[in-house]
C-alpha cells in the first residue's frame, strides 16, 4: 500500500490542479493506538488499531467540494480526484469560500512537544498492569466499593501533513496517553453510584500516579452515596472545576464564526461588550507547550496563537476560520479545526480561564445555603438562546459546609445572565483536558427538584 | 451500480481478493490460543452530503471507507485489532494482536468450515439509493426547503438544509463457519430554521429519513411537512414564557418523546451492564418497573426504519424483544458475547459503529405499545402541567438510573387546554421508577420520523424510538420560573 508522506500530498495537489481545480487542500492522517481494559483484576479488552486517509478540498472557481478516501494507491486516487473536481463544479459559486490569504501562512512551523517519540505506542502488558494498578486502588479503597466498570489505558500516535495549492505544506507528530478508572460504590441495600476519574498527558511520564487516579475515583463514587432530592429552589451554584470548563465550552461554541454569521447564537453583535466582572479572562492559546490542545498550525495551514477571549470581563475576539472571517469581515484566528474530508469547522485549542484568589474552600465557605455541582448531564443548552437547563449533581451547601450529596435535580438560567453573575473565581487552576477553569461560583440560579 | 450488490458475500472477495480458505486460515490463527469465538467483520462504506447555508448549496462532501476488524473472545475478554488496509497480511497480523487475549496452551484448533450462509432479513430492498440520485436533483430540494422557509413567515432570517447518504456494505465471518452479509443503505433530510423578531431569536429543528429510497421524501410532500415544522417550531418559540420549575405533570406527545424509553429503560436493560451488575436495572427481571399501561419493545425488524437491521454487526438476524410487559421486567437486549456469559439467547442488539469498533448490545428502534385512550382525554385530564412535543438529546447515568432528555418544543397545560408555549427545559427523573407514574397510554402510538444516533462508549450508530401520546404524573421539570 501507498506510503503517506510529504510526497503523496503534494502528488495529489498537482493532480487535482492537472485535472481543473483552481485550488486545493490535502489532510493526510495516520495513526496507531492501543487500548487495554481490566475489570475486577482480570483483562477485559485489548484493541490495537491502524488507519491512514486522505481528504481533500478542491476548489473550482468559488465552487467547492470535500471528499476523502481509504484507498490511497494513486491509480484509485486518481479517478477520486477527477471525481472531486466534478462534484467541486455541481456545488454553487460561494463568493466567500476559498483558501486563506497566501501570505497568512507561516514560512517556519514551531516546535510545540506534541511527541513523545521515546515512548511510543505502549505495550499491552505494561499498559494493562498500569490500568490493573489503578482499578486495584480503587477497589481497595473502601468496603463500599464493591463493584467495578474497570480501568482502561489507552495510547496513541498519530502523524498530520497538511498542505495546499498556495504551496504550504506542515507536518508534525503527537501523542497521547490517557489512563481512566470507574469503581462503583453501594451501601447496604442502596443505589450504586460509579465514580470516574482520569489521568492524561501527551507525555507518558507526566501522567498522575495510577493508584492516586483510583483512589480520586473511588472518592467521588463514595461521596455519591446516599444522594437525595432537594425541594425545588433559587440559590447560589458553585460549579467544581470540570462542570465550570462545561461553561467555557459552551461560551466557545457561541463565540465560533459559524454559530455567529447564521445567527445562531446568543453572542451575535456582543464583540466589545462587557459579558463577565472584570475578575474573568478567558483565554485561548494553541501554543502552549505539550498541551492538549496545542498544534503548530491550524486546519486550514495559519498558525495558532495566544489571545484573549475574554479580557476583564469584555468578549475581545470571535473564534474563526477563514470562511466564517470573511462573511463576518474580520480576520481569521488560527481556530480552524479539520477532520479528514470536511470542511474546517471551528474551535478552541487550549481554553482557560485564568485562576482567581479564592481557594475552593473558601468558595464554598461563602455560600450560606447553596449547590456544589460536580456533575451534569444531557444537553440542554441552546446556543441561539443561551437558555441553559441541565441535570446536575453534587453536594448541597449549609452555612458554608458540604453537608450531603443531591441527585435528580436540574439547574437552570441563561448562559449571558450565568456569565455576568461570576461572583467569585478560585485559584485551583490545573491543566487536565484541552479546556479547563478554576472553580466558580455563579450568584444564583433555579434548581428544580422536588 | 445496484447490481453488483445482490450478493454482498461475495463482494468482499472480489474487490480485496480473498478467498475462503485465506479466511479460514486466518480463523484459525486468531482461535490458536484456545479462544471461545473469533470473527472477522469486513465493512465497506460509502457516504455523500450536501448542505445548504444562506440559500446556496455551498457545500458537498463524499467520502470511501473500508476496513476489517478481527475480534477474539475467550470467556469476557475480548481481543480486538482493525485495519483499513483489507489485505490477509494485515489481516493476520490483526489476529495476532486480537487473540493476546486467550491464554496459550497451545490445544490444535479444528479446522474451520467457511460455509453456511445466515439468512437474512429483506427490511430494506431498493431499487436504488439515494446516492444515484443525480446531485442537482439533490441540490434542488435543499434550495425548494430553503423557498418554502422563508415563505412560512417574515419572521424566518436563516434556513439551513442538509441531506445525507451512505450505503454501507457489511460482512461478517465467524468461527462457527457462519457467514453474514447485508447491504445497508440510510439517508437523512435535515432542516433547522432561525426565526428572529426584533426581542428574541429562536431555533426551529426537524427532519427524518431510514432506509429508504429518494422518493420517500416526496410521498405526502415529506420534505414540506419537515420543513414547516422546523419553522412552526422556531416561530413558536418566539413567544414562548419560561418553563415552570419543579415536580409536575408530564404529557408527552408522540413519536420521537419515545426517547424518554431510550435513556430511562433502554440503555439500563442493554446485556453488558446487566452482566457486569451495573446497571440501576440488574437483577430486576420479573418485578415490576412500569405501571400496568406500559408494554415496551426493541424491534430492529420494522420495514426500512432507521434503527432497523437485517442482521447486526455480529451476523445474527434481529428480533423483536419484549423488554417490559404490562409493567413486568422482562428481557434484556443481548450480543454474543453477553449472551453467552448469561447463558441467553443473543437478540440481534450486537452493534458497532465502524469496522474500528467492537460490539456491543445496543438499541434499534424501542418504542411503547399502544394503550386506549385518546390523545384528547390524555391533555383534558391535567389540570396543571406540561406537554411537551419534541426533544434535543437525553443522557442517563446507568448505575444509579437517573436520566435526563430536554425538551425543546412545548407547552403549558392549564384547565385541561393547551396554552403558552414555554421554552426549552431538561426533565429529569429516575430509571426505574419513571413508568410506574404514568397513568394513561393514549391509542396514537407514531414511530419518530428517522433521526435519533445513540452514543454509548463513543461509538454513535442510528437508532429509532416511539411513543404514544402518555400521561407521566410526576417528573421534574428544570424550568427558571418557580
Amino acid at each position: 500500500m501507498a506510503e503517506i508522506d510529504a510526497g503523496l500530498v503534494e502528488w495529489a495537489l498537482d493532480h487535482a490542479k492537472r485535472n481543473g481545480a483552481t485550488a486545493a487542500e490535502v489532510l493526510c492522517v495516520s495513526a496507531e493506538s492501543l487500548a487495554a481494559g481490566v475489570r475486577l483484576g482480570e483483562v477485559e479488552k485489548l484493541k490495537s488499531s491502524r488507519e491512514r486517509r486522505l481528504g481533500i478540498r478542491i476548489f473550482v472557481g468559488q465552487s467547492s467540494a470535500n471528499a476523502s478516501t481509504a484507498e490511497l494507491e494513486r491509480s484509485e486516487l486518481e479517478p477520486f480526484i477527477a471525481h472531486t473536481v466534478e462534484l467541486a463544479k455541481l456545488t454553487a459559486a460561494d463568493p466567500w469560500s476559498g483558501l486563506p490569504e497566501a501570505q497568512l501562512h507561516p514560512g517556519a512551523i514551531p516546535e510545540l512537544d506534541l511527541d513523545d517519540p521515546a515512548q511510543g505506542i505502549l505495550d499491552a502488558d505494561r499498559a494493562l498492569e498500569l490500568a490493573r494498578k489503578a482499578e486495584q486502588a480503587a477497589l481497595k479503597a473502601d468496603p463500599r466499593i464493591r463493584n467495578s466498570e474497570g480501568a482502561e489505558f489507552d495510547s496513541g500516535r498519530y502523524h498530520i501533513i497538511f498542505g495546499n495549492s498556495h504551496g504550504f505544506l506542515g507536518e508534525y507528530t503527537g501523542t497521547s496517553f490517557n489512563l481512566g478508572v470507574a469503581p462503583i460504590a453501594q451501601a447496604d441495600g442502596g443505589v450504586m453510584q460509579q465514580g470516574y476519574w482520569y489521568t492524561a498527558n501527551r507525555h507518558f511520564g507526566r501522567l498522575e500516579d495510577p493508584e492516586a487516579v483510583g483512589l480520586m475515583a473511588a472518592k467521588r463514587a463514595l461521596r455519591r452515596l446516599g444522594s437525595r432530592k432537594i425541594k425545588t429552589t433559587r440559590a447560589p451554584v458553585v460549579f467544581d472545576p470540570d462542570m465550570a470548563a462545561s461553561l467555557l465550552r459552551s461560551l466557545a461554541g457561541a463565540a465560533s464564526g459559524p454559530s455567529l454569521y447564521k445567527g445562531a447564537s446568543f453572542l451575535v453583535d456582543k464583540l466589545g461588550e462587557t459579558i463577565a466582572p472584570p475578575t474573568v479572562t478567558i483565554r485561548d492559546d494553541g501554543t502552549i507547550k505539550a498541551g492538549m490542545g496545542s498544534k503548530p498550525f491550524d486546519g486550514e495551514g495559519l498558525l495558532t496563537n495566544r489571545k484573549s477571549l475574554v479580557e476583564k470581563g469584555v468578549l475581545k475576539t470571535y473564534l474563526l476560520d477563514s470562511y466564517s472571517a470573511r462573511k463576518l469581515k474580520l480576520a481569521p484566528t488560527g481556530n480552524a479545526a479539520r477532520s479528514v474530508g470536511d470542511s474546517p469547522s471551528v474551535s478552541p485549542t487550549n481554553l482557560y480561564l485564568e485562576a482567581g484568589s479564592y481557594s475552593p474552600e473558601e468558595i464554598i465557605g461563602s455560600v450560606e445555603r447553596g449547590l456544589y455541582v460536580t456533575e451534569l448531564i444531557g444537553f440542554g443548552v441552546n446556543g441561539v438562546t443561551g437558555d441553559y437547563s441541565r441535570g446536575a449533581g453534587g453536594m448541597w451547601i449549609e452555612n458554608g459546609e458540604l453537608a450531603f450529596p443531591v441527585q435528580e435535580i436540574t439547574i437552570a438560567g441563561n448562559l449571558k445572565q450565568m456569565f455576568q453573575s461570576i461572583e467569585m473565581v478560585g485559584s485551583d487552576l490545573k491543566w487536565r483536558s484541552t479546556v479547563i477553569s478554576p472553580t466558580l461560583k455563579i450568584a444564583e440560579m433555579m434548581i428544580a427538584g422536588e | 451500480m445496484a447490481n453488483d450488490l445482490v450478493q454482498p458475500e461475495k463482494f468482499f472477495l472480489n474487490r480485496f481478493g480473498m478467498n475462503g480458505g485465506a479466511l479460514e486460515q486466518i480463523l484459525g490463527s486468531a482461535l490458536e490460543r484456545e479462544a471461545d469465538y473469533a470473527d472477522l467483520y469486513f465493512e465497506y462504506r460509502n457516504a455523500e452530503g450536501l448542505g445548504l447555508e444562506e440559500s446556496i448549496v455551498n457545500h458537498t462532501s463524499k467520502s470511501i471507507s473500508h476496513g476489517v476488524g478481527v475480534r477474539v473472545c475467550a470467556e469476557d475478554r475480548t481481543g480486538y485489532a482493525y485495519s483499513d488496509e483489507v489485505t490477509v497480511d494485515r489481516m493476520r497480523i490483526a489476529a495476532h494482536a486480537a487473540r493476546a487475549v486467550a491464554d496459550n496452551r497451545g490445544t490444535p484448533v479444528a479446522p474451520i468450515a467457511v460455509g453456511e450462509q445466515v439468512r437474512r432479513h429483506q427490511l430494506y430492498e431498493l431499487e436504488s439509493t439515494a446516492l444515484e440520485v443525480p446531485l442537482e436533483e439533490r441540490a434542488r430540494l435543499l434550495r425548494q426547503i430553503d423557498e418554502t422557509a422563508r415563505a412560512f413567515d417574515p419572521r424566518v432570517r436563516n434556513v439551513m438544509a442538509s441531506f445525507s447518504a451512505e450505503r454501507k456494505i457489511v460482512m461478517v465471518v465467524n468461527s462457527e463457519g457462519r457467514v453474514a452479509a447485508d447491504v445497508q443503505p440510510l439517508c437523512r433530510l435535515n432542516v433547522t430554521v432561525i426565526a428572529e423578531d426584533g426581542k428574541s431569536r429562536q431555533v426551529g429543528t426537524y427532519g427524518g429519513g431510514g432506509r429508504v429510497e429518494w422518493k420517500y421524501f416526496f410521498e405526502g410532500e415529506r420534505w414540506k411537512d419537515y420543513t414547516e415544522r422546523a419553522a412552526r417550531q422556531a416561530i413558536i418559540n418566539l413567544d414562548a414564557v419560561d418553563a415552570p420549575a419543579g415536580q409536575m405533570v408530564v404529557v408527552l406527545g408522540p413519536g420521537w418523546p419515545g426517547i424518554l424509553l431510550h435513556e430511562a429503560i433502554g440503555h439500563g436493560l442493554e446485556g453488558d451492564f446487566n452482566r457486569k451488575g451495573v446497571s440501576a436495572f440488574s437483577g430486576r427481571i420479573g418485578q415490576r418497573v412500569a405501571s400496568e399501561l406500559c408494554t415496551v419493545v426493541d424491534d430492529g425488524t420494522i420495514a426500512n426504519r432507521r434503527g432497523s437491521l437485517n442482521v447486526d454487526d455480529e451476523g445474527t438476524p434481529t428480533s423483536r424483544t419484549t423488554l417490559i410487559e404490562k409493567g413486568i421486567l422482562r428481557g434484556y437486549l443481548q450480543d454474543r458475547l453477553n449472551a453467552r456469559l448469561m447463558k441467553m439467547d443473543p437478540t440481534g442488539n450486537g452493534r458497532r459503529e465502524s469496522f474500528a469498533h467492537v460490539p456491543m448490545p445496543r438499541m434499534t428502534n424501542t418504542f411503547m405499545l399502544p394503550g386506549e385512550a385518546t390523545p384528547e382525554d390524555v391533555i383534558k385530564s391535567v389540570r396543571h402541567g406540561l406537554y411537551a412535543v419534541s426533544f434535543g438529546g437525553g443522557q442517563v447515568d446507568i448505575t444509579n438510573g437517573k436520566f435526563v432528555f430536554s425538551a425543546s418544543e412545548a407547552y403549558l397545560i392549564e384547565d385541561g387546554k393547551l396554552t403558552a408555549p414555554v421554552k426549552g427545559a431538561t426533565l429529569i427523573g429516575n430509571g426505574p421508577d419513571v413508568l410506574t407514574r404514568v397513568s394513561m397510554v393514549a391509542n396514537d402510538l407514531e414511530l419518530d420520523s428517522g433521526i435519533g444516533t445513540c452514543g454509548k462508549d463513543g461509538q454513535s450508530v442510528p437508532v429509532g424510538v416511539g411513543l404514544p401520546t402518555i400521561k407521566i404524573d410526576g417528573i421534574t421539570v428544570g424550568g427558571t420560573r418557580a
